[in-house]
């Protein structure tokens, strides 16, 4: 059953990629004051929502963790924290690849970026943590706990970064500014595929940590005996 | 009420048990006052822009010297099972919680109240024209320091690589508080007054310490025993 | 109303269960040996029963109640394989410590007769990490019985005391026995705890093998339920 949603939903991502891709290149024509570099934003910007869309989905296992004592909300915190963080981590560097075409800096502190790296470190520490424990239901516990402060943080992380910045202003990446409407149906196509190759990700990490547990007890059993 | 009385048998057992081996102060001092020396070679103390960033310095200071008494906070209880012995113990969570944050609290700022003196001669400046103000903050950015250092120093303390551990979680958690402290300090060290553009700071504290001294008394419990 | 009761507990570590299905229980004034292998689940078990870990299926309860109520764990005392007290402070320091953490009405005072009881109230105020490890066992002892639990929850007690520890030990059992309290204790030492119990229980893997009353039979050959209820 399982096997059958990552290939179909798979699909369904790549479909729309391609098509995006298609529509990015080909179609659109170069915005009038970056030139072709503006399309990153099409990468750019889904990734940050569907790292923030991860973040939410593992506040909530993790409560529901503590709630049930059920190891799979546990599994499901982990994958798809893992690829939050990849996403994440794909915003961080196109981010400082604009940066780098456009002010030929590669990195400004400025606010969103500021603002995602300390996410981004947040939620690594989340995942170093886990590596720290090995019993399986004190791990879970743990991290869980560690999750929700690490969840409560960010708005308050997001918002004293924007304060920081506007008090001391730096180069600005994204100024605002509205979107072509051709532009925002690729735009929120595209953040529909990520969102959905976040999903095919997350189903594939989240089986890969089912097996570990299942060869942890194994390996338990066989110690026992 | 017993929640006062508890917490404040626990704060007193901490603080005599650091203060009669005076281990984690005595180190948490003199890495405050060792960091203060290297960044003197970073920075010229005497540079005009060094005075006005020192500000920011002194909370990286705070903050290191800090960890090194907060991360002790649970440590203290792993040997001979003393934890054991806490959990097993009739008082709730949230007072085992509220009286290792106070004695924690103590012992950090009395370690702060030594390195300001310092940090002005060092640096040549002047910390006491906005003193009251000063403290206030001192007091508020510690708490926020002390709240995240305390719990995380419970999270950690069954597992492996602690002390590496401990840290690594905790400074990034601590850089909307660290920062609202570091822009203050900065203001009232070049003699402007709280308020205006910088209340915004001053509400942030408030509203990270609450926020997570609330959700510490509520998840200390779980932490310890699930 | 039993004492201390598991009712169908099961602990997880993981997928793997360490504790299967566990029903046990202990009647007021019942003193219950916990035997098995190492790696039978005793420790786990005596730690849920202390409120220290959550069964993962089922439920202990003392005296009806769950274990991390506060009034249940003030009636319970733990000594596990720590001594459970403070280096850096002095034996009357600790004792009162605990003293004012379980409430006591004057908690110098049963410090004082607990260190009394125990034989060290000549070195009250020495400092815990200059004793000896006698002196140290004796003073976890006090500390576990200072405020009169109904309960006693012992992890391999007699396991690394020297003569005069075990002693005071007995001793202060049997006293505590003899008032009506319970005791729970887990252990490989079977000659002291047989000597003691009222109860035997084997564990075998997690599981239950074995559930019963103490015979004469098994005081005069301590490894009997071993031989016939243990699995290899």
């Amino acid at each position: 059953m399982r096997e059958k949603l990552i290939y179909g939903l798979g699909t369904i991502a790549a479909v729309l990629l391609a098509r995006d891709l298609y529509s990015i290149f080909m179609q659109l024509p170069d915005e009038a004051s970056q030139g072709m570099i503006y399309r990153i934003i099409f990468f750019h910007v889904p990734a940050a929502i569907t790292a923030m869309l991860c973040a939410g989905v593992t506040l909530i296992t993790s409560v529901g963790y503590l709630l049930t004592k059920n190891l799979k909300y546990d599994a499901i915190s982990v994958a798809v924290t893992e690829v939050g963080l990849a996403f994440l981590a794909a915003n961080l560097v196109t981010g400082s690849i604009w940066g780098r075409i456009i002010w030929g800096i590669w990195w400004t502190w400025d606010a969103r970026l500021t603002s995602a790296l300390v996410c981004w470190l947040l939620y690594a520490g989340y995942l170093m943590l886990r590596r720290a424990i090995e019993e399986p239901t004190a791990r879970a516990r743990i991290s869980a706990v560690f999750n929700i402060f690490a969840f409560v943080d960010v708005p308050i992380v997001i918002f004293s970064i924007k304060w920081w910045r506007t008090q001391h202003p730096q180069p600005v990446f994204w100024g605002g500014g509205s979107i072509d409407p051709a532009m925002y149906l690729t735009a929120v196509l595209n953040l529909v595929a990520l969102i959905l190759l976040a999903v095919v990700l997350a189903l594939i990490r989240l089986r890969q940590e089912e097996v570990q547990r299942e060869i942890d007890s194994l390996r338990r059993y066989a110690h026992a005996v | 009420m017993d929640f006062f009385r508890q917490t404040l048998v626990i704060a007193r057992k901490d603080l005599r048990a650091e203060l009669r081996t005076k281990e984690a102060i005595n180190a948490s001092l003199a890495f405050a006052l060792v960091i203060l020396v290297l960044f003197s070679f970073a920075f010229d103390p005497l540079e005009e822009q060094t005075r006005e960033m020192s500000g920011g310095l002194l909370w990286i200071v705070f903050a290191f010297a800090g960890t090194l008494v907060l991360n002790r906070s649970f440590a203290r209880e792993v040997p001979n099972d003393c934890l054991d012995a806490l959990v097993a113990a009739p008082i709730s969570g949230a007072a085992l919680f509220m009286g290792k944050a106070l004695a924690n609290f103590l012992l950090v700022i009395s370690v702060e109240l030594v390195s300001l003196p310092v940090f002005g001669i060092f640096y040549n400046v002047h910390w006491t024209s906005r003193i009251w103000s000063l403290l206030l903050v001192l007091a508020l950015g510690t708490w926020g320091l002390t709240v995240i250092g305390t719990i995380f120093s419970a999270l950690t303390v069954n597992i492996r690589l602690r002390e590496l551990m401990a840290p690594l979680l905790v400074y990034p958690m601590l850089i909307p508080v660290l920062m609202s402290a570091m822009q203050l300090t900065m203001q009232l060290i070049a003699g402007k007054p709280l308020g205006g553009e910088n209340e915004v700071w001053l509400r942030l504290m408030v509203a990270f310490d609450v926020i997570f001294t609330a959700l510490s008394l509520v998840l200390l419990e779980t932490v310890l025993v699930g | 109303m039993s004492a201390v009761a598991a009712e169908g507990v099961w602990k997880f570590y993981g997928d793997y269960p360490a504790l299967r299905d566990v029903i046990l229980h202990a009647d007021p004034g019942a003193c219950l040996a916990l035997i098995g292998r190492n790696g039978a689940g005793k420790t786990t078990l005596l730690r849920i029963i202390g409120g220290f870990s959550k069964a993962g299926r089922g439920q202990v309860r003392i005296f009806g109640n769950d274990p991390r109520e506060t009034e249940t764990r003030r009636r319970v005392g733990w000594i596990g394989h720590g001594i459970s007290v403070y280096d850096e402070l002095s034996a009357l320091e600790n004792l009162t410590l605990f003293g004012r953490l379980y409430n006591l009405p004057d908690p110098h005072k049963s410090a004082m007769e607990w260190l009394e009881r125990t034989g060290l109230d000549r070195v009250k105020d020495g400092l815990v990490r200059e004793f000896s490890r006698g002196m140290r066992q004796r003073l976890a002892v006090a500390r576990a019985f200072l405020h009169q639990p109904s309960v006693l929850l012992l992890d391999e007690p007699f396991t690394a005391l020297d003569d005069r520890a075990i002693a005071v030990l007995q001793r202060l059992l049997r006293e505590a026995l003899a008032e009506g309290r319970t005791v729970v204790m887990s252990t490989h030492q079977l000659r002291e705890a047989l000597e003691l119990a009222t109860h035997v229980a084997l564990l075998n893997r997690g599981k239950v093998a074995f559930h019963g009353e103490r015979t004469a039979q098994m005081v005069a050959d301590p490894g009997w339920v071993y031989a016939h209820y243990d699995e290899a």
